[in-house]
Parts: C-alpha cells; structure tokens; sequence
C-alpha cells in the first residue's frame, strides 16, 4: 500500500505539487487527471521516489519511501514512463529482462526463471516471438507495449504510468487495460494512472484525483468526481455527461 | 492438445536459442571469447618476434636476449595493458553516458591524465609514483568537468558531449604547451612522441601498474555491468528499476580515470582505443556490458599490441608513435559514427 500524506514538490523556489494526499489501497487503480502542467508527472516521479518532496511524507507498506533502497523500491513499484528512445541497439528480450534487476544481482546473470517470466510477460503484451527484435526498430506502439511487459515483468505490486496508451491503436489500449485490471484484481495490485482520456480513467479507475496547478481540485469515485463544476474549472470546457450504456460508467463527451 | 503443447514447447526452445547467440556470428559467446583471446596470444607472439631486430623463435645472442627483456618484452605487455584499459574506460563511459562517441581521448580523460604526468614530471621527477597518481587526479577532473559542462537540464546530447570534450581537450592542450616549453630540446622529442601515444619507454614497473589497475578495473567494471546495461537505456529508467545511479555513475568515472591515468601516465595519450573497440564488440555481440567489457579488454590489448607493432616496424629502424597507427584507423571510425548517430 502507498500513503501519500500532504506532500508538497518544488521546482527551484516554484511550487509543482502543492499539499496533495491520497492512499492506494490493494487492489485498485487511481486515474490521475488534469491540465498539462498540473504536475501530474512530478507527482508521479515523486511516488518512487524519483523527485525528492520538499514537505509530507510517502509511505510503502507504512514505512517511509526514504527508508528503502532503491532496490527494494524497484521490486515494490514498477512505472511505466513516456517511451525512451535508446541509441545502442537493445534487443527486445534484452530490454524485457532489464525489469528483472531489482531481484538479481548486479553481477549475476538472469536466472532461467527470469527468462521465463519475460517471456510469458511479452506474450501478454500480444509481443510473442519479439525477443530478438531490436528496440530502434519497432513502432512507437510496440516500444510501449515493450515498456508494460518490463514492468509486468518486476512483478511489482504497484503500478505507476504515465499516458501509458499515447501510442497504442484501440486493440492494445484495452488489451493494455485489461492487463492492468486483470493484474490488480487478481494479484492484489494497484496502479496510479496519468491520462487525458476522461472515459478511459472514468472505466477503469476506482478512484479520480484531479489535480489543478499542483492542487487537489477533487478525489473520489469516478461518479463523483466527473462532474460538470468539476470539469470546466479544470480544463475550461463544457461537457455532456451521460452514462456508457454497456459499463454503466460515467461518460464524458466535450462540446466543442 | 499434447502434440500443440510440444510444439509450443519447441518454440521456446528456439527463442532461447536465439537469446545466447550474438546478432552477427552465429557462435556463442564462449567460444568468441575464445577466439578473441587466441588472437590475442597471436598478437603478443608476433609482437615479440617482429622488430627492427628479428629475434629467432630457438635461438637467442646475449644482445637478443636482453633486446627481448628488456626492451620488447616490457613495451609488448605494457601495449596490452593500455589497449585493454582504454577498451575498457572507453566501454565503460559510453554506456553510462549513453553514447557511442564517448572515448578517454575524445572527452579529454586523456589529457586531463596528461597534464597531471607532466606536471609531476617538471615537478615531482625525483618520485616515479608521483606520475601515474598525478595522472588520475588529472583524469578524474577532467572527467568531472566535462560531465558538468555536458549536462543541462534538459539532459546530455551528443553534440554537447562532444564539443565538451573539445573545449576541455584543447583548454588542457595549451597549458601542456605552455609546460613543455619548461624542457630542454632533447626531452622535447621525446615528450612530442609521448603526446601522441608512444610505448617505446616503457618499463617494467609501468606494465606491473597498469597490469594491476587494469585486472582491478575490469573486475570492479564487470560487476557494475547489469546495472550499466539499463543505464545504456536511460537514467530514469534505470534510477526506476532498482539502480543506484550515483553510485555506479561515481564508481564508473573513478575507475575509468584510474584505468586512463595509469595507461597515460606509462604510455600518453593513445587515441581511439576505447571508440574502436568497443565499438566493434558490440557489432559482433550485441550490447549485453557483461560482455562488451571482458570482450573489449581482450581485443583491445590485441588492437594495441598489433599498432604497437606496425607503429615499429612500418618504417624500420625508425618508429612512429603508437597513437598516430590508432588515431589513423580511429579518426575515421569516428566520423562513420558521428554520422550515424
């Protein structure tokens, strides 16, 4: 479980993230919305302990995030970031098996046990027979299907993600969510999500934080927190809202 | 059902094979090493037999005796030790810096190292030691201040890497100048031949120094080289992962200023070892620093033993400096990458 008590992040002597607190219990998911620049990527970074936080405090499994090493970090929290562009050729498996650091050795070699879960993690990821591909020549959509599989791969318990379906078709954005949804109700995981796509967050997550200038402007079931009021101080745009006639979800639709 | 699981199973099979095998030779890494070492054996023999004299593979007189100890026995070896240290500096840096331009020579390391043995040189003459521990002071400055100068806020790119290296290579350039007009014209020569990379003064103890620095460094390198692996693919990510990027950053700076001074301070600044060979490992094995590291000291001390060589025996009985042979393969090689990337 991740606590995150009445954090505050700086930049110089410029506020990001300003007093923001919220849980991520076992088992769910948190869709962290808001407009560029809210510091909904500072946030983030700052939950593994990527941005020091200049005030508050993060809690793992009720212990203090500063207290890990950044091992025990790494088999705990796994992110999935914007993709990285890597200037010497990476084969695909090669780049896999990086997830798998924190629970060897430096020195080591990856056990065959290693071999096997990023195998069976990129068949997830519909990447099956991709291994000896190299990262500089897939697509944008396959790198970030690369990037979930070395996450999956930690075996990590808590998800982090940032616009995880920038670059995905339709197929794979729900394959990539169901993924995440199966994992969390199945291996007790828990993810926290940036995205910009309302009815993504409003289907999948259990929990809406909506950040305006690094402020707490709502947090709540989805229901509750994709409101009209809500949305338009925000983001300043009018919607309509209604209900996904097969999730039975809230539906957000923009008025242009 | 069965029958698709063995299928299936048979697939795996493949995979696997697939994982060990290197993307451009289709045999595995052991026997590569092997080879690579052969060649290395190959080179130290016909280092040591070929020269301006010719020495007999049976039969030695008392003069060739001592030309083989004391003179082409130390140089060969020592040839090996700073082809295999710069192979390995040169290896090492890139990936943490995640640039294949990235080499001691072309970041100034080298003379950063440079400056620090002249200095004990003109200074310090009377203590043999002084020069390589000047030597590291030198290139761990030089390192540092380059890193500094290279990183923004915005990251590190190539470009500014470079032109780095370039600005703290001929800031350090001058001052050596200014410092070699402090000798006298016969150690002037020598010092010029230094410069560029000369192993013609070498010495035992040189070789034991670099010898030790270089089995240390390989080792300490080695066990970092997981931990570099996602380094290559970004800090970030590998700060997420689990590495303890500041510490294996500091560990990597220091051991490659180590491995750069003690060859430097031996032998000057030989150029382009640690872009070629590097360079050309990764062609043949892929990526993979727990064998790019190993794999370059090998055929790095083969790379430099063979220059060494033709640097002695191209226009016989005269000798050219070693680091012209590399810088003439080298430059190029760089131009090739720079383009590339």
């Amino acid at each position: 479980m991740l606590e995150v008590q009445n954090i505050s992040i700086n930049y110089g002597i410029c506020a990001v993230v300003q007093d923001v607190s919220f849980a991520l219990r076992s088992g769910k998911i948190i869709a962290l919305l808001g407009a560029n620049g809210a510091g909904k990527t500072t946030l983030l970074k700052s939950l593994n302990g990527g941005l020091p936080i200049a005030k508050g405090a993060i809690l793992l499994d009720e212990k203090e995030l500063k207290d890990y090493s950044r091992r025990e970090i790494a088999q705990k929290i796994a992110v999935i970031a914007q993709e990285t562009e890597t200037k010497f050729p990476v084969s695909v498996l090669e780049f896999v098996l990086a997830g798998r650091f924190a629970q060897g050795t430096a020195f080591g070699w990856e056990t065959a046990n290693d071999l096997q879960i990023a195998v069976e993690c990129l068949r997830q990821c519909d990447l099956a027979n991709y291994e000896a591909r190299q990262m500089n020549q897939l697509s944008g959509g396959e790198r970030q299907r690369v990037v979930l599989a070395r996450a999956l791969a930690t075996q990590a318990k808590i998800l982090l993600l940032d616009e995880p379906t920038a670059n995905l078709d339709l197929a794979h954005q729900a394959l990539m969510f169901r993924l995440i949804k199966e994992k969390c109700l199945s291996e007790e995981a828990s993810a926290v999500l940036i995205t910009h796509d309302l009815n993504l967050a409003s289907e999948f997550a259990d929990e809406i934080i909506l950040l305006k200038n690094g402020k707490l402007a709502a947090k709540g079931a989805p229901e509750a927190v994709l409101t009209e009021e809500n949305l338009s101080e925000v983001f300043g745009v009018k919607v309509l809202l209604d209900e996904n006639p097969v999730s039975r979800r809230r539906r957000v639709t923009t008025i242009y | 059902m069965s029958k698709r699981r063995g299928e299936e199973e048979k697939r795996r099979k493949g995979e696997k094979e697939t994982i060990s095998s290197s993307p451009l030779l289709f045999i595995s890494s052991s026997k590569m090493f092997a080879l690579l070492a052969g060649l290395l054996v190959l080179a130290l023999l016909l280092a040591i037999f070929l020269g301006s004299e010719k020495l007999s593979f049976f039969e030695l007189t008392e003069s060739q005796a001592a030309i083989l100890y004391d003179i082409r026995l130390p140089r060969v070896l020592l040839g090996a030790c700073v082809g295999a240290s710069l192979a390995v500096a040169g290896a090492g840096l890139q990936s943490l810096l995640r640039n294949p331009l990235a080499e001691p020579y072309l970041l100034g390391v080298s003379n950063g190292a440079a400056l620090g043995t002249m200095l004990a040189f003109v200074f310090f003459s009377q203590f043999e030691f002084a020069r390589p521990i000047f030597a590291f002071a030198g290139a761990s400055l030089a390192t540092f201040t380059v890193y500094r100068m290279a990183k923004s806020r915005a990251g590190m790119n190539v470009e500014r890497l470079v032109l780095s290296g370039v600005i703290v290579t001929t800031f350090l350039s001058s001052i050596i100048v200014l410092l070699t007009s402090l000798l006298d014209a016969a150690k002037l020569r020598s010092f010029t031949f230094w410069l560029l990379g000369d192993l013609s003064q070498a010495t035992l103890n040189g070789f034991y120094l670099t010898f030790v620095a270089v089995i240390i460094g390989t080792i300490i390198l080695s066990s970092q080289a997981r931990a570099l692996n996602l380094m290559m693919i970004g800090e970030r990510d590998a700060f997420d992962f689990g590495v303890e990027v500041k510490r294996v950053r500091m560990i990597v700076f220091a051991l490659a200023s180590v491995l750069v001074g003690s060859s430097v301070a031996a032998s000057g600044s030989v150029g382009y070892v640690g872009l070629i060979v590097p360079h050309l490992i990764r062609l043949m094995i892929g990526s993979d620093n727990r064998l790019v590291i190993p794999f370059s000291a090998i055929s790095g001390a083969t790379f430099v033993v063979l220059a060494d060589t033709v640097a002695r025996v191209a226009i016989a009985p005269r000798e050219l400096p070693v680091g012209a042979i590399t810088a003439l393969i080298g430059a190029p090689m760089f131009i090739y990458l720079l383009r590339k990337s």
